[in-house]
């Protein structure tokens, strides 16, 4: 076999990683429009907001220092411990409940059945303020973000694959952060499932997923629901943050890979979970793999952006509803 | 008319803060937010601070006293126009409009409002032409010099020979990333090297399929136009592949500190280009610790001192201090005007001997600015990165670029610019 | 008291459904436009013209253009970001190919070239709906977005990738370049946004109006009844996108002078123009307005007041801005879900009862 071919295994296991990254994201969008119909334009900026929290947390800076040392013309930038990982993101995680019950008190309840492009408003309304927010509370220069998970190609892959392909094939390079990012999504969507299929909040959940009025009727509170999807959706926000962040530094741009994730949504279907996952993978292997063997060669590059779109599109005029989504049922 | 441009004076009044006379005005537009905020915040501070030193202990510039208008534009073309409507009424002497996209929009504006530009490191190229932009001025070196000191050094890595060595460039797909192609292009063809080119779309979070086929071509050295969140993620991705760092080099505004940091330890040995020197080894910065840390009237949260962007900020500040002192010989005036300070600029000469006496030995090197030649001498320098002792050097002094190739260029480009605008390039 | 119907008798047809059918309301559209026409430009500075008022004036069009497609129709675009460009470069090339050519022509005709571009991305509509549609028209934007940056004839193989507007004129007074003056632009823009309004007030009153909003209260009902949804749905594209198109074409050639694809038309201009219309209300060519009124005029009104008045860093208050923009949205969907329009109709409701309750 040519080193091409086995070029074209590395991309595609590559695509498949990539895959996994988007669905993390993708994940904290279905959760919240399964259980609650929202379109959560504001899920960007709670990886950011999550990710800088952690950080924050874990370098021990004072929330607002810029602030307050402009208002009262004080120095103070950090409390001067350095905290494990683990509380950080313990602490993180609460700040996100916490932030989940605020957006329900103040904002979701008031807009109790109203239209979901209302909804969708409302949650760019909460975007601009998160974005403010963010920045306001941690500061927005780039941050180191490490909890532990180490990066760059994995050696062990590396060396024992580099036979396969005669002297101008490496072995296979597939990141480490990636390999970690598989394992940890998977985790994550298994204790969801299971979450949602064995015990009594999760079965709230998919009683209200299913119909709100209904579940309403058998004494299921909406309103709980709706702070605990929030909350899980606040969680795989941080972890989608803390894998994004250790890529490239916690900072502004991270709310940006939301844009990532609405192809993925397109295709698996805004209201399923594998659907997040599968439709990930084939996003992320069709985009590396059409870059691979059209865009970078005939079409100049960077054409991975509008791809993931187009086979989305494409995807979508022969399965409206997307791969996994419920059956549209129209009735007059 | 009368009527209505008292209604203006009197609407202008109320609605924009009146300056206060008999100052020298320099809008700052700064992004302190949004998505490149993480750039635009050393520089900010340092161009600020630099001025605040100036007015504490100086009193200004020939006993004006600076006046430093910041307005936020969030790396934004439009919030920039906006600012720049504001701030050109208060007698502003010259702009850094911070931003290529910008400062494209500024330069018809203030060619027209007689305003000069001085865009460092960034903007129209081929305004080094200073008879087709009299206004613009971009020293003291350009993307085109940049291009040019990458393969320099790269020559000078292999004693002159890189016929047949593979380079390639890694750009922010845009106007900006797209810059230094042509240049590459004609040098390529001089000294026989291939170039492969590598976009990488806004805002560059994804660059797996980049570092892949950087992984499986295998070129001699990489180089990078980045910009924003693409920056750490390349450094982090090609030490990821284990590509050598001291082979990757990446433009001056690729080399900052807060590119290598993310990446941690695998940054060690990473190579920017330099417009001036890293670090607060001089003297200068116990004046400003004197007159402007110390007494809390730093601009921003004081946490960018001495950093690359931040001394950027700072040389920006400098070369127009210094342009007003040439401004103000020139003209006997001591409270000069937009015109003035073009004419400043255009005279501007730096040497050592004036970078030893303003306390900043070696900072960067000697500059002379003409009508014909708004860029400077494009003297470039090469830094690099320790990644234990987190800190930028240089490696390299600042040397001239391939003044053939680009000059020939800039012609091209700028007589280009002047048949489409109807302009006579002419000495002002 | 002063704002209702009794005492004015209506004689024929035409004047019981014509666009203001209350005479305050006649009157009121007239000070507007006396308003826009004679007092703003003359009290007008630079800074408010650059800052507010043009950009106003030409996001004003966009949003009525995307308000027929969403509020009208029911498809929801994120694509407007994408169709503005294709507006920009097409004007662009117009004008550089064809020197001669009145720069209105041109404009015009480069709604048209949208039109047909917005034609093609709408025949997805026929199969996708809702926000699946939404997230269906990023293919667009980012396709059209990525094409302008690559092909190198639509900015003319220039150096930079940037399109620099030459100079062009109207009745002697120059609109466009390095020299153009903000009075004639502003009349140029505020002409150009008063007829389309007007237009597609009529067109929404018409045959074609009544079929979009059949179509989208609910498609398969208004299938039934003989709406033709292929034909109501690619209209809607065809003639939103010329309104987008005109609006991409003006935010070039007289506002911005110079663009480049990535920056000027990028994500953030979809999201900008479809969050001018959920705020200023969907289904309302004066909610449009409103809306883009809210958006470009409340960041700016910010920035002048915690920057200019009250003297804070920039920085701060630009975060500020940003969290405060956020809460006036939520607080103004609290209040009144379906946009500032809708808060209008019910003052109005309220005035024509007035004092009485009910």
């Amino acid at each position: 076999m040519s080193a091409e071919f086995y070029f074209g295994i590395e991309v595609f296991l590559n695509g498949l990683m990539a895959g996994v990254m988007y669905s993390l994201v993708a994940l904290g969008f279905v959760l919240i429009f399964k259980a609650s119909g929202i379109f959560n334009y504001a899920q960007g900026i709670m990886a950011l907001f999550a990710a800088m929290t952690l950080v924050g947390f874990q370098e021990g800076q004072i929330p607002f220092a810029h602030l307050f040392n402009a208002m009262f013309g004080t120095e103070m930038h950090h409390f001067g411990w350095h905290m494990n990982a683990f509380f950080a993101i313990i602490l993180a995680l609460g700040v996100m409940v916490l932030f989940a019950i605020l957006v329900e008190k103040l904002i979701l309840k008031h807009l109790v059945n109203q239209e979901p492009i209302i909804l969708f408003m409302a949650t760019i309304g909460l975007a601009y303020f998160m974005e403010g927010f963010g920045d306001l509370m941690w500061g927005s220069n780039v941050k180191k973000l490490d909890v532990g998970i180490p990066q760059g190609g994995n050696f062990w892959i590396e060396e024992n694959t580099a036979f396969l392909g005669g002297e101008n094939f490496y072995g296979f390079y597939l990141d480490t952060l990636d390999i970690y990012a598989t394992v940890i999504a998977t985790i994550l969507v298994v204790s969801l499932v299971l979450f949602s299929q064995y015990t009594k909040t999760g079965r709230a959940l998919r009683a209200v997923a299913d119909d709100h009025q209904a579940a309403l009727s058998v004494g299921i509170s909406l309103r709980t629901i709706w702070v605990i999807v929030w909350a899980i959706a606040g969680f795989v926000a941080l972890v989608a943050g803390i894998m994004w962040g250790a890529k490239s530094g916690v900072q502004f741009s991270l709310s940006l890979i939301a844009l990532k994730a609405l192809p993925v949504l397109m295709l698996g279907g805004f209201t399923s979970i594998p659907g997040a996952i599968i439709g990930g993978l084939i996003i992320g292997v069709g985009e590396k793999m059409f870059e691979f063997l059209i865009g970078a060669p005939l079409l100049g590059g960077a054409t991975e952006n509008w791809f993931a779109y187009m086979v989305a599109l494409v995807f979508l005029v022969f399965r409206p509803q997307g791969l996994f989504g419920e059956k549209i049922i129209e009735r007059v | 008319m009368k009527l209505k441009h008292a209604l203006i004076a009197a609407f202008t009044g109320v609605c924009v803060a009146t300056p206060v006379l008999a100052d020298l005005v320099f809008p700052a537009l700064t992004y302190r937010t949004g998505a490149y905020a993480v750039s635009g915040i050393p520089q900010a501070d340092g161009y600020s601070d630099y001025f605040t030193m100036l007015n504490e202990r100086d009193g200004g510039i020939g006993g004006v006293p600076i006046k430093v208008v910041e307005c936020e534009t969030q790396y934004n073309t439009e919030k920039g126009v906006e600012c720049y409507e504001k701030t050109k009424g208060l007698g502003a002497l010259v702009y850094q409009p911070m931003s290529t996209g910008i400062t494209y929009q500024l330069i018809p504006k203030a060619s027209a409002d007689g305003i000069p530009i001085h865009s460092m490191g960034y903007g129209r190229t081929s305004a080094a032409n200073g008879k087709v932009f009299p206004y613009v001025f971009n020293y003291p070196a350009n993307y085109w010099n940049g291009a040019s000191a990458v393969v320099n050094h790269i020559l000078e890595l292999n004693n002159g020979n890189i016929k047949g060595k593979k380079i390639a460039l890694v750009y922010h797909n845009s106007g900006y990333g797209k810059e230094p192609i042509r240049t590459l292009e004609e040098l390529a063809k001089k000294h026989g090297f291939e170039l492969s080119l590598l976009p990488v779309d806004h805002p560059g979070q994804e660059q797996k399929s980049q570092w892949l086929q950087i992984r499986r071509e295998r070129p001699d050295y990489v180089t990078m136009w980045g910009w924003g969140v693409m920056n750490q993620v390349a450094i982090q991705e090609a030490a990821n592949i284990r590509f050598p760092m001291e082979k990757f080099i990446g433009i001056w505004w690729s080399g900052s500190e807060n590119d290598v940091i993310p990446a941690g330890d695998a940054a060690d040995g990473y190579k920017a280009l330099a417009l001036h020197a890293p670090g607060m080894d001089f003297p200068l910065f116990d004046d400003m610790k004197k007159h402007v840390y110390d007494k809390g009237k730093a601009a921003g949260a004081g946490d960018q001192i001495g950093t690359i962007l931040y001394n950027r900020g700072m040389f920006q500040a400098i070369l127009a201090a210094e342009a007003v002192k040439v401004a103000q010989k020139m003209s006997g005036k001591k409270d000069i005007g937009p015109a003035e300070m073009r004419v400043g600029m255009e005279n501007l000469k730096v040497d050592q001997a004036m970078f030893s006496s303003l306390g900043l030995p070696n900072f960067a090197p000697n500059l002379e600015v003409s009508c014909e030649n708004h860029g400077g001498a494009g003297l470039v320098a090469v830094q690099q990165w320790n990644a234990s002792a987190k800190t930028w050097s240089l490696v390299s002094d600042f040397k001239p670029t391939d003044k053939d190739v680009i000059n020939q260029l800039i012609a091209e480009d700028s007589s280009a610019y002047a048949k489409e605008n109807n302009i006579t390039p002419k000495c002002m | 008291m002063f704002y209702r119907e009794v005492g004015e008798f209506k004689t024929s047809y035409r004047s019981d459904q014509q666009t203001f059918p209350i005479a305050l309301d006649r009157t009121g559209f007239i000070v507007s436009l006396i308003f826009a026409f004679i007092i703003i430009p003359l009290t007008m500075s630079e800074y408010w013209a650059q800052a507010v008022f043009l950009p106003f004036l030409i996001f004003g069009i966009a949003a009525i253009g995307l308000n027929i497609l969403t509020g009208y129709c029911g498809q929801v675009s994120l694509g407007s970001g994408g169709f503005m460009a294709v507006g920009a470069y097409s004007c662009y090339k117009l004008m550089t190919a064809f020197p001669d050519m009145n720069i209105v022509i041109c404009i015009l005709l480069s709604g048209g070239v949208t039109a047909f571009v917005g034609l093609l991305f709408g025949l997805p509509s026929l199969r996708i709906k809702g926000f699946y549609l939404a997230v269906a028209t990023l293919a667009a934007q980012f396709f059209l977005v990525w094409m302008f940056n690559k092909v190198g004839w639509f900015y003319n193989y220039s150096a930079s990738g940037q399109i620099t507007a030459p100079e062009r004129e109207i009745f002697g007074f120059i609109v466009t370049g390095a020299k153009a003056e903000t009075l004639p632009v502003y009349y140029v823009c505020l002409v150009l946004l008063v007829i389309l309004a007007v237009v597609a007030r009529n067109l929404t009153r018409g045959a074609f109006g009544r079929k979009w909003m059949a179509i989208r209260d609910m498609d398969i009902a208004a299938e039934i009844i003989g709406v033709n949804p292929l034909m109501a749905k690619l209209t809607a594209f065809a003639i939103s996108s010329f309104y987008v198109g005109i609006s991409g074409a003006l935010l070039f050639a007289l506002y911005l002078g110079a663009v480049e694809v990535g920056e000027a038309f990028s994500i953030q201009k979809s999201f900008l123009i479809l969050f001018m219309i959920i705020i200023g209300g969907l289904g309302s060519i004066f909610g449009s307005l409103i809306g883009a009124a809210f958006m470009i005029g409340m960041p700016v009104l910010l920035k002048n007041l915690l920057v200019s008045n009250l003297g804070w860093p920039g920085d701060i208050a630009a975060h500020l801005e940003f969290m405060i923009v956020g809460l006036m949205i939520v607080i103004f969907l609290i209040l009144e879900p379906h946009g500032l329009a809708m808060l209008w109709r019910i003052v109005k409701e309220k005035l024509r009862i007035w004092p009485f309750a009910h």
